[in-house]
């Protein structure tokens, strides 16, 4: 405390050479390169999503398609606005809002090894979607002959509904119960929507059976343009809120008590996260089944590039790196294999399990189950 | 500015009888004014300090800054008034002091958090202030718990609140530290007009820099005046009164009750009469002025070169280099009662 001889100023007053912000290394100093790479990435990943398939089409006919021209072969526009284009969409739609609900979830309940799939979220979701099925399957065995699966409201419903009802679970207890409890809680969970799944399954029509079986996989493919009046403005209100809540969730980094003091209110800024992730992670799960670890991984992703907690850089780079692992992974699946036996999650947990386990050693708190 | 009325702090829970802490509190706060908040653990302290800072709902009364009831203030509107820094440690992950101590800007910026010219030129004034320039690049988890409460007192400054409310925040900083940090404290109360309340423990810190003290014994009224009166009032004793240990109102500190197990003589003077006295004192003998032929009898020579401690009674003789080898040597010569007793 050098300054105590001097005088103290009463006002405040820049005297003496400017405090530097953060320590001058090299991942803040090239955070605009950083960006610009990221989101050259998602925009070439979006391309390559396009153009690469079992069916290959140049990527100058795939640029003249989409500003309205016609392609050289009819097939392909096909190919384009039935399949790629709204499985791209998706994938980088569900892969923004994994990571931005991942991210949230993270500030929120100050662990690490939150996200929608951990915490059981995405198995509320599964939930919801396996008990409109086996209800619809008690009202009458016909309901399931002529069920469209996907086609229905009520199912983006029910998922909304499940993935709502854990998180209230969660957040009632979350101030209670240890991190590793909340974790165990949300694998409790995923086995049981398993275990629903599987019933549902088992009583469903072959044709019926093998669209939910290849839902519950998880998938990015199974989308198409009806779905996504539902599906996208929902992830964009999420977006937006998860955006508008860049201040208070850095004051969260505090945590709870010291937030409240900076004259956050704390229990309004949880409901608007908590929203906005039922808002993110429901519709994704009720359309594409559960997508694994992208919302787990990305946050640390994006920490460990931009070396920062920082929500106001954090934010756009979650959405930016969940997009850039959505459509790579969903590229990866759909890339013109002899078999088609790749599933999305098994890409999701070859990348993420390795990143989890890196964070558990990092992390002082997790390593000795204490936190 | 700040104004308690019949305040009583405590807690409610469902299905419990209501838990008072203390009642009947009434206080007030002024500005540029250092108040040290004393007492026994388990008197309330953090209760009481929680209740101001609006982070607990008092069981009745109210506290009232420049007229208005804190607990009825948007959290916004009390966050510019009052600052708080906490005991509790604090894990914010990948955050520079400089960013710690700009969140302190919170309720003073847009929704986005953005922070102006104006805001930049508070948060480096703030950390001027607290001396923490050379933290503010680094990570606040890379920080020590001294070194992290600086910028936590740095982020109270920056949000430039009317009064601060410190929770323990010597607690963490050595002997030195602690004096400087409480002489800044009081000259920053001076300066920019602002009221500090600080709960601590540190007795004699709170006597010796505090314009005045609240003093909160168990189960007790809480008291209020200067440290000085206080203590000739005896309220000190009243409130720490504990078995083996006496509040000494002569030095204003407290001291630990030894009983007496034997009797010797000293002769010399200044520093070194008073810290052999003490080490003595420390081993439960009593010191005695005046030579006598019953009791060990120990002499000071302050050479240019060396201190030495001669110890004698009739023949027998020695001397010591430290006080630590004179005192080993009492404790061996105690042991024995045949060569310590001679009546």
């Amino acid at each position: 405390m050098s300054t105590l001889s001097s005088a103290l100023p009463a006002k405040p007053d820049t005297k003496g050479p400017p405090i530097p912000l953060a320590q001058s290394d090299l991942r803040t100093t090239l955070r605009p390169l950083a960006f610009g790479l990221l989101a050259a990435g998602v925009a070439g990943l979006f391309l390559l999503e396009l153009t690469i398939g079992v069916v290959r089409v140049p990527l100058r006919d795939i640029l003249v398609m989409l500003v309205g021209g016609e392609a050289s072969q009819a097939a392909w526009s096909t190919i384009l606005y039935e399949l790629r284009l709204p499985r791209a969409i998706t994938a980088l739609v569900g892969g923004a809002a994994l990571g931005a609900a991942g991210l949230q979830l993270q500030t929120l309940f100050r662990n690490p090894l939150a996200g929608p799939w951990a915490l059981g979220i995405t198995a509320g979701a599964q939930l919801g979607v396996a008990l409109v099925v086996v209800a619809g399957a008690v009202v009458g065995s016909t309901f399931l002959e002529r069920f469209v699966f996907l086609d229905n409201l009520s199912l983006v419903a029910g998922a909304g509904l499940g993935s709502a009802l854990v998180l209230a679970a969660i957040a009632s207890v979350s101030r209670r119960v240890s991190t590793i409890t909340l974790l165990i809680m949300g694998l409790m969970l995923g086995f049981l929507a398993q275990g629903l799944v599987s019933v549902v399954l088992h009583f469903t029509n072959e044709t019926q059976g093998k669209v939910f079986a290849s839902w519950n996989d998880g998938s990015f493919a199974g989308v198409h343009w009806d779905h996504f009046p539902i599906l996208i403005p929902m992830v964009i209100a999420g977006i937006a809120t998860a955006l508008l809540l860049v201040k208070p969730l850095n004051a969260l980094l505090l945590g709870e008590q010291y937030a409240a003091t900076l004259g956050l209110s704390v229990e309004r800024a949880r409901m608007m996260a908590l929203t906005s992730t039922v808002l993110l992670a429901a519709p994704i799960t009720a359309y594409c089944g559960p997508v694994l670890f992208i919302g787990l991984i990305v946050p640390h992703l994006c920490r460990g590039l931009f070396n920062t907690s920082d929500h106001r850089i954090l934010m756009p780079a979650v959405l930016l790196m969940g997009a850039a692992l959505g459509l790579g992974g969903d590229l990866f699946v759909h890339l013109p294999w002899e078999r088609h036996f790749l599933h999305l999650n098994a890409i999701n947990a070859l990348i993420g399990a390795p990143v989890v386990i890196w964070v558990i050693l990092r992390n002082k708190h997790m390593r000795s189950l204490a936190m | 500015m700040l104004t308690i009325e019949h305040l009583s702090i405590g807690y409610t829970a469902p299905r419990t009888p209501t838990y008072v802490v203390a009642e009947a509190i009434n206080l007030t706060l002024n500005e540029g004014e250092l108040v040290c908040l004393l007492g026994p653990n388990g008197a309330g302290k953090s209760t009481l300090m929680r209740t101001i800072a609006g982070m607990q709902a008092p069981l009745s009364g109210s506290i009232l800054i420049d007229g208005q009831n804190i607990h009825d203030m948007p959290a916004r509107e009390r966050a510019k008034r009052l600052s708080v820094v906490l005991t509790e440690r604090v894990n914010a992950g990948l955050l520079s002091g400089y960013a710690m101590v700009g969140l302190g800007r919170y309720p003073h910026t847009n929704w986005s958090g953005t922070l102006g010219e104006a805001d930049h030129e508070v948060i480096q004034w703030a950390i001027r202030v607290v001396g923490a320039e050379e933290l503010a690049h680094r990570n606040v988890s890379d920080l020590s718990d001294g070194e992290r409460q600086k910028i936590m007192l740095a982020r109270a400054l920056a949000q430039e609140p009317r009064m601060m409310i410190l929770d323990e925040i010597t607690a963490f900083l050595d002997l030195p530290r602690r004096v400087e940090a409480m002489r800044l404290l009081r000259r920053m109360a001076r300066e920019t007009n602002r009221a500090i309340l600080i709960s601590t423990h540190d007795l004699d810190l709170a006597l010796r820099s505090a314009d005045r003290i609240w003093l909160l014994p168990k189960g007790g009224p809480l008291q209020t005046g200067a440290p000085e009166d206080l203590v000739l009032s005896g309220a000190f004793e009243a409130a720490f009164a504990n078995e083996g240990v006496d509040f000494d109102r002569q030095h204003g500190a407290f001291r630990v009750h030894n009983a007496v197990s034997g009797h010797v003589s000293l002769q010399g003077g200044g520093i070194l009469r008073y810290w052999t006295q003490r080490a003595l004192e420390r081993e439960g003998l009593a010191i005695h002025a005046t030579p006598s032929a019953d009791r060990w009898h120990i002499e000071i020579h302050d050479e240019a070169d060396a201190t030495q401690w001669h110890l004698h009674r009739g023949e027998q003789r020695s001397q010591h280099p430290s006080l630590s080898d004179l005192t080993a040597h009492l404790r061996h010569l105690q042991a024995s009662p045949a060569a310590w007793d001679r009546q």
